[in-house]
């Protein structure tokens, strides 16, 4: 997994609440198997109306708007556990999500990929939107040691909260697999010493 | 200490905590399907790594199958190398699959519970969010995503932080015509889509005491609804007997064993939630949603709420629908029902006994997708094919189907569906398409009047 210490960026603002992975992206993209190429269908249906025509007004069509960051409304990521979301996030090009709220599967999904989730207030939600809707050109900083984001125009930061084993793991580029191996003989220990439930025919 | 059914559970799974970090939880049972394992079995194969517990590996070929001429091959290219792959990587590290075709074959949340894998006390895992529903045996049982599903190949282990613990007791007795569908989309319209993030909810009180097995997997399958990654139910008579005899339950001595420990599970009384909510079954009345996400829900015979909401404007302007307005009497073409929340022979049940002596709405496609092989053999069994032919139902063969559309199964854009599944997000049911959740009972008695009814009223 690629490290992850510190960006500053631009951001595009999607205030709207709940978005489901299904948004982010459909199900009939799912069919591929290996993780290559979802950015190019990330919110297929609100970037193209139906006759694969783009959406004008939606915000990842306006060239106004660019960006690592996505700024998003309340509950984001709620829904299916499908890590093609996370996938296709990643792949567009965000490195962190920011809302008021994460769904838990996202959340987990999201950090898995290197793609940081950064939880603020209502408040500061609402001010970000705000700010970078009217002015497209403000960057906001994202700094996982100090573990801040600031929006530097308004010299407006909040501080936010993440699991010190994970912020270790996304600074270092470590993923969860090479730690689990690292216990595999407590595991085994915790296996014989413990009855199991098998498909046993 | 006093301690819930979750704690129990969670507890007895913990093989190393990581101090002021998440713990190492053991997966006794690891379901996968073709959509969300190829890219985990790719992981392994980069890492050079062997899957740790085959045996432990339980696979069916579900989302993406075609639900008509299964024994054909499919006319999808990416479907069908979707599900090649499946088979492939199940042969080449010995992971029993029940593949399109196979005796065994249904959706992933049906046949594995009616094969007794799914048991009491165990840890379940499964690359899908419904994964919850079997938590009605008083397992721990939630989704994952794809780098979660190479972890357990790896190590059969998961690094997790542990969640809250939520209660949602409902006391008393359900009204005719309220099913246990309508009890949870009920509740998701009371607390809302996101009162259960970062909780497990075990479920509890008489409505869910004298619920069916059946019932209480319909419950627990939508915690995820909620925000929930699982939702629990105390093992108890009710669960014992369905689980004994089937194809993988405990046997003789072992089943002895298991029996005394399953029943040790259930919460202690003095135990703590973190959060708690109480309901009145007879507050519960037959349910529809009107929205754009499940927690959008009324009782059928009331009104679209009349609020100022961005949200709600968004929502009722994809779904055409107004503020205020009743849905009793809206006409209906498509009526769906099946899905890993309702597609167990009980729902087909309910829906055949209202059907009996009746024909659909001329306008009506209506879809009945069983849950598995085994319940659609079930469904003629018991003599409901014939019911549901002659009434003008289209009897599909089993898979996931149009709750996610990822094969043909699709509504048409701009067309309403009537559907048992447990997703009304835009697009859902196919690009356009516009999902009302109901129960299987108000799908039958919508596919038969091609409208939606107050069916309360219709039962009186």
């Amino acid at each position: 997994m690629e490290k992850f210490i510190s960006l500053t960026s631009k951001a595009v603002p999607l205030p709207q609440e709940n978005i489901d992975t299904d948004q982010i992206i459909p199900a009939r993209f799912l069919k591929a198997t290996n993780k290559k190429g979802f950015g190019e269908n990330l919110f297929r249906d609100w970037r193209y109306d139906r006759d694969g025509k783009l959406n004008d007004s939606f915000v990842l069509n306006d060239t106004m708007y660019s960006g690592k960051i996505l700024v998003a409304g309340h509950n984001f990521g709620c829904g299916s556990s499908r890590e093609h979301a996370a996938w296709a996030l990643s792949d567009y090009g965000f490195k962190v999500i920011v809302s008021s709220f994460f769904a838990d599967i996202f959340k987990g999904n999201a950090l898995n990929n290197g793609v940081l989730p950064v939880q603020v207030s209502e408040e500061f939600l609402k001010l970000l939107l705000n700010e970078i809707s009217k002015n497209p050109e403000s960057e906001v900083e994202i700094n996982l040691e100090e573990q801040y984001i600031e929006l530097k125009s308004k010299a407006e930061k909040a501080y936010f909260e993440i699991d010190a084993y994970k912020k270790t793991c996304l600074m270092n580029g470590y993923d969860d697999i090479d730690f689990l191996l690292s216990k595999k003989a407590e595991i085994e220990e915790f296996e014989a010493h413990r009855k199991l439930a098998r498909v046993s025919d | 200490m006093s301690k819930t059914l979750f704690d129990k559970v969670w507890d007895a799974h913990v093989v190393h905590e990581i101090e002021h970090g998440p713990q190492i939880l053991y997966i006794d049972k690891h379901l996968i399907h073709e959509v969300t394992s190829p890219q985990a079995f790719e992981e392994l194969e980069e890492r050079n790594l062997p899957l740790f517990r085959p045996q432990q590996v339980v696979a069916t070929a579900d989302h993406n199958t075609p639900t008509v001429n299964q024994h054909l091959p499919i006319k999808d290219e990416l479907s069908r190398n979707q599900l090649k792959r499946l088979s492939e990587n199940c042969k080449k590290n010995n992971i029993q699959l029940y593949p399109l075709g196979h005796e065994y074959n249904g959706i992933v949340h049906v046949m594995s519970p009616e094969l007794g894998i799914t048991q009491p006390g165990m840890s379940i895992v499964c690359g899908d969010s419904h994964t919850s529903t079997h938590g009605a045996f008083g397992s721990i049982a939630f989704g994952i995503g794809t780098s979660q599903v190479a972890q357990v190949f790896a190590s059969q282990c998961l690094l997790l932080t542990k969640p809250k613990s939520m209660r949602i007791t409902v006391n008393g007795t359900l009204k005719t015509g309220v099913l246990p569908k309508d009890v949870i989309l009920y509740i998701i319209s009371k607390i809302g889509t996101n009162a259960g993030t970062g909780y497990f909810c075990e479920y509890a009180g008489e409505v869910f005491e004298n619920m069916s097995m059946e019932g209480r997997m319909t419950v627990c399958n939508m915690s995820i609804e909620m925000g929930a990654r699982g939702g629990m139910i105390a093992p108890d008579q009710t669960t014992f007997e369905y689980v004994k005899g089937r194809k993988f339950a405990p046997k003789g001595q072992e089943w002895d064993n298991q029996l005394e420990y399953w029943k040790t599970l259930p919460t202690d009384k003095d135990a703590v939630f973190d959060k708690e909510f109480e309901f009145d079954a007879e507050d519960i009345a037959p349910m529809i949603t009107f929205g754009t996400n499940p927690g959008m829900g009324i009782k059928v015979s009331g009104h679209i709420p009349n609020q100022e909401d961005e949200s709600l404007d968004k929502s009722l302007n994809y779904m055409g629908f107004s503020k205020g307005e009743f849905l009793i009497d809206k006409p209906i073409n498509y009526v769906f029902i099946g899905s890993c929340t309702n597609s167990r022979i009980e729902d087909f049940r309910v829906a055949a006994n209202y059907v009996k002596g009746k024909k659909k709405a001329d306008h009506v496609t209506a879809w009945l997708v069983p849950g598995s092989r085994q319940v659609a053999q079930q469904i003629e069994a018991e003599g409901l094919k014939t019911i549901f032919t002659e009434a003008g139902f289209e009897l599909r063969q089993p898979g996931c189907s149009a709750c996610l559309a990822m094969n043909d199964d699709k509504i048409p854009s701009g067309e309403y569906c009537v559907s048992t599944s447990n997703r009304n997000f835009e697009g859902r049911q196919g690009q356009g398409s516009r999902t009302l959740l109901a129960s299987p009972l108000l799908a039958a008695a919508t596919a038969i009047e091609g409208k939606i009814v107050d069916i309360t009223k219709h039962l009186n």
